[in-house]
């Protein structure tokens, strides 16, 4: 009996290698992108994207299918961290990607740096996130251009000479790209006449709206997300704030407008990506694709998670594709050169892990976003 | 600081702390009947806030309509999970019942995050509700004026039905004593099950204009005001329902003057409110019109 039980197991064990062994023609690919929860317009967006991309380039050169495993981060950085081991320890994978903002994929990242699993970000724009990290990198450009940008922008184009900032103190984006603003804009020759805070959580503004009442600004900037976005400029509006409105490419989903409503025209910010200012041939074929199959034109957020999962197919590619390793296929994202991407041409620093490419003004009007102007690095 | 922007700030605190006054009124009638911190309250007032918008922006109701039907529905909804998830626990311990509702909240959440989505949804607001009016610079929203008059007629409303009416008599009564009460014939399930409506109906009109003052609405909205409007009832004495709707007050008007006196800490408004309360707690642990917790008596 006892012969019998071991000669079973044996068996199995022989198995399910001959099981592994088949399945090998497979690499999979972590996803950790916010489904739920205060920022999951974005991740459902950024989902949108990469599944597109996934059914454009399903496999690799040499044939190994590449498949992707979403996991919710509920846009909390617990359950960031949760999904990133849960990926690596469980689910095996080669590469992540995500997580969508600063402050979650802060809370992933030692965990894939420490399993040295590559992990690119398609939009955490913070410089901290890829700071000391060899395993971290992104698709996106990083906050003290955006910060650059848009004081530029405010400065020149709106010609504004004394601005004020609200910030949303809990989250490492708005600090990072409020201070990269700051000191943009003073350089310039701008004045800073009041500094507000918030934090995620907040809906009520009336307070900070009373005191920026009382500063008077000719602009206010406030790089935050979509619905904090959108309730500031409904209670501003309706406690007669009405000057201009800046922010960063947080602000950018369809949700800003739909809560915004009337509130939001005018709101400008610095972005990755405009549908309609084709950068590469990819760009046109994407965004074909896109409004085919979801009826809809791609934001930055779909676009970035499209490119991020192009920068990893290429980069899996160039590691030997089938064999490719979690090594290897990190120092290929890391040594990325002038990749065609979906938002434009992207050179990763190999020694930053941080992409180097162009940033896109847009704004609200009637109700859509238009396109302003390209700003070059 | 001037006297324009005290008297504005002051504005911006009465209407916000008389929605949390609302919310926190139902979580000290249940505590005070059958004393259970009632964790899915704040869900309650996040399920209200779905229905007014699926009447209006999916059935297309006049908002009467609709916010009247959505403070029937949330009701009823209170009823089923006190029937449901409470009542078989009311002999069991304490804490077992708070970790139910713990769980009923999370159950409430979720199911509203798989019927709805995770992406907040843009409350639709009746017109009545929107403009603003100005006086001498002040500037008083509509929905910041009609909030504390909504609330405290609900407030005179409720007063009267627990002080003149006999199933208010009977709500009073089980605050002291159960056993006792069901010994005088009285259907003890019956008014227990008409607290949870009433407290439930008054969570769903705070949960509505609340998201008429902050039009984005998401599956997990009810949290934090939630636990505000715990604060709001124990500051106020856990068991009187004046002492709720006196601690909405007194919490919303601390966190608006806290970010207007001190700008720089206004990123940490919440822990504030908390922070005042721990503050009043020593000094009158049964809260400003509490008094001895176990004789609650409204």
């Amino acid at each position: 009996m006892k012969r019998l039980l071991s000669s079973l197991v044996a068996v199995a064990v022989a198995l399910s290698f001959l099981a592994s062994a088949s399945f090998a023609k497979e690499i999979k690919v972590g996803v950790v992108w916010p489904i739920t929860g205060l920022v999951a317009a974005f991740g459902q967006s950024a989902w949108k994207g990469a599944q597109l991309a996934h059914s454009m380039k399903p496999a690799t050169k040499d044939g190994c299918k590449i498949k992707l495993i979403l996991l919710d981060n509920k846009g909390m950085k617990l359950e960031t961290a949760n999904a990133v081991s849960k990926l690596i320890t469980d689910n095996h994978v080669k590469a992540i990607i995500g997580a969508i903002t600063s402050s979650n994929t802060m809370a992933g990242a030692p965990i894939a740096e420490k399993n040295h699993i590559p992990m690119i970000t398609s939009s955490a724009t913070n410089p901290l996130v890829t700071k000391g990290k060899k395993y971290i990198s992104r698709a996106c450009f990083i906050d003290p251009f955006q910060g650059k940008v848009a004081a530029k922008y405010i400065w020149n184009n709106l010609h504004a000479k004394k601005a004020a900032v609200m910030i949303e103190r809990d989250q490492d984006y708005s600090v990072g790209l409020a201070h990269a603003f700051m000191n943009a804009y003073k350089k310039l020759g701008g004045k800073i006449v009041a500094v507000e805070f918030f934090q995620s959580t907040d809906q009520d503004y009336s307070a900070q709206i009373s005191d920026l009442k009382s500063k008077n600004p000719d602009v206010i900037y406030m790089p935050s997300y979509y619905q904090e976005l959108a309730l500031f400029s409904r209670q501003a509006r309706q406690y007669g704030l009405n000057q201009p409105i800046m922010a960063g490419d947080g602000a950018e989903a369809e949700a800003l407008i739909k809560i915004g409503g009337k509130a939001v025209n005018g709101l400008t910010f610095t972005t990755h990506f405009d549908p309609h200012a084709a950068a590469t041939p990819l760009t046109v074929t994407f965004v074909k694709a896109f409004e085919k199959k979801y009826k809809t034109s791609p934001d930055a957020m779909a676009a970035l998670g499209a490119d991020a999962y192009f920068i990893l197919v290429n980069a899996i590619n160039e590691a030997g594709g089938c064999k490719a390793t979690p090594k290897k296929i990190n120092y290929y994202v890391r040594h990325t050169k002038d990749f065609k991407g979906v938002t434009g041409v992207i050179t990763i620093n190999p020694k930053t892990g941080n992409a180097i490419k162009s940033a896109v003004i847009r704004k609200v009007k009637d109700g859509k976003f238009v396109y302003v102007t390209t700003v070059n690095p | 600081m001037d006297l324009t922007i005290i008297l504005q700030q002051l504005v911006n605190g009465v209407s916000l702390g008389s929605l949390y006054g609302l919310v926190a009124i139902g979580y000290t009638m249940v505590y005070g009947v059958i004393r259970l911190i009632n964790f899915a309250h704040g869900d309650i007032m996040m399920v209200g806030m779905y229905f007014a918008f699926t009447g209006i922006a999916m059935m297309f109701l006049p908002w009467w309509a609709a916010f009247l039907l959505s403070m029937l529905a949330s009701a009823l909804v209170g009823v089923i999970v006190d029937r449901v998830a409470y009542k078989p626990l009311r002999n069991a311990s304490r804490i077992s019942a708070l970790i139910t509702a713990i769980g009923v909240s999370f159950f409430l959440e979720n199911s509203f995050l798989v019927i709805y989505g995770g992406v907040p949804k843009a409350f639709p607001i009746p017109s009545v509700f929107n403009g603003a009016i100005n006086i001498h610079s002040v500037i008083f929203p509509n929905i910041a004026i009609i909030t504390p008059i909504v609330a405290i007629v609900f407030l005179l409303i409720l007063l009267f039905i627990l002080h003149k009416t006999k199933y208010g008599m009977a709500m009073r009564a089980l605050s002291f004593d159960i056993d006792t009460v069901r010994i005088m014939g009285i259907n003890v399930d019956l008014v227990i099950s008409l607290v949870f409506a009433l407290g439930s109906f008054l969570a769903a009109l705070g949960g509505i204009f609340w998201a008429m003052r902050y039009p984005a609405i998401n599956p997990l909205i009810g949290i934090m005001p939630g636990l505000k409007a715990f604060a709001a009832a124990v500051l106020g004495g856990i068991g009187s329902v004046t002492g709720a709707a006196l601690g909405g007050f007194i919490i919303g008007v601390t966190e608006i003057l806290v970010v207007a006196l001190f700008p720089a800490l206004a990123g940490y408004k919440d822990a504030f409110a908390f922070l005042f309360l721990i503050f009043v707690l020593l000094f009158k642990p049964t809260g400003i019109l509490g008094e001895d917790l176990e004789r609650g008596r409204f």
